[in-house]
């Protein structure tokens, strides 16, 4: 299989958004469809023009972020403004990024939204004491 | 309850501020202190969402804020007062009474020198929290509730390798 191409970029504090793109890597070994940013030790204006220029310079126009309030969440929607396009999904996980590098779907902004409602419904909770009779 | 954290962090709303502190601390409110945002709108409905629904976001200039600071403080419930920058702060400790300082972030720019992971500054700024203490303020740097409270003192005297 070809190299696939580049189609968002994940953002995120601390190592989360390189952790999930290993990850995305181990599983599928289509880690390279993401881009991870790294934020550490930046302000937010920093953050905003790091998003902006790779996103100008790239032409990816999807963003995967880790947190509803997050600064890399605040930045991109501030870069999404200015560039007039693009689409955000705030709150990625792994399930849901594991469904966007696995997507053929042509249309990226549609293969994200796909992939966060997959990301949504694979959060469950388990509780001890075997399985019921 | 009254105001709990008057901070200075140039990302304004971000994960450390509405989850780090906001939970623990039970908060349920933030004065977003700027005057840019003030007047715009379209941030404030940003911001806004990017808190959770218990959680009251209110904007003020830096003048504005300084004259209803002493409601806030008579508020039944816990708040946030926030700036993103030392000169606001500086407003709020001179005209608005403000007795303590958290600096949670003042991150990499031209021309500033690291001090902590998340506290970078210029001479002027050094020297302008060195004014806020002159004022009265208790200063201090801290990120997170669980990281311990660097002294303004310790902080200045405080310089690592970028």
């Amino acid at each position: 299989m070809n190299d696939p191409v580049r189609r968002a970029l994940v953002a995120g504090h601390a190592d989360f958004a390189a952790g999930l793109v290993s990850a995305v890597e181990l599983i599928t070994g289509r880690g390279s469809v993401l881009v991870p940013i790294q934020v550490k030790g930046l302000c937010g204006d920093d953050i905003q023009q790091l998003l902006y220029g790779t996103m100008k310079e790239s032409g990816i126009r999807v963003i995967f972020t880790d947190l509803q309030a997050g600064s890399c969440t605040m930045a991109a929607r501030k870069v999404l403004r200015a560039l007039g396009e693009g689409t955000l999904v705030a709150g990625a996980n792994l399930p849901m990024l594991l469904d966007f590098a696995l997507s053929s779907n042509p249309d990226i902004a549609a293969a994200a939204e796909q992939a966060a409602e997959r990301g949504r419904v694979a959060v469950s909770v388990h509780k001890g004491g075997g399985i019921p009779a | 309850m009254t105001l709990v954290l008057n901070r200075i962090d140039d990302r304004l709303i971000h994960g450390q501020v509405v989850v780090g502190w906001g939970q623990p601390l039970d908060v349920r409110f933030i004065v977003l202190v700027d005057d840019a945002v003030a007047e715009s709108e379209w941030e404030q409905e940003l911001y806004r969402m990017g808190v959770p629904p218990e959680m009251e976001i209110r904007f003020h200039s830096a003048a504005d804020a300084a004259m209803r600071l002493d409601e806030y403080r008579m508020e039944g419930q816990p708040g946030i007062l926030l700036t993103g920058d030392i000169a606001t702060m500086r407003a709020l400790v001179v005209r608005g009474g403000v007795r303590d300082v958290n600096i949670g972030g003042i991150h990499h720019r031209a021309g500033r020198v690291q001090h902590l992971r998340y506290v970078f500054l210029t001479d002027a700024e050094q020297e302008a929290l060195r004014e806020l203490a002159t004022h009265g303020a208790l200063v201090t740097a801290q990120d997170v509730p669980a990281a311990r409270a660097i002294p303004l003192n310790e902080l200045l005297g405080t310089r690592e390798d970028a």
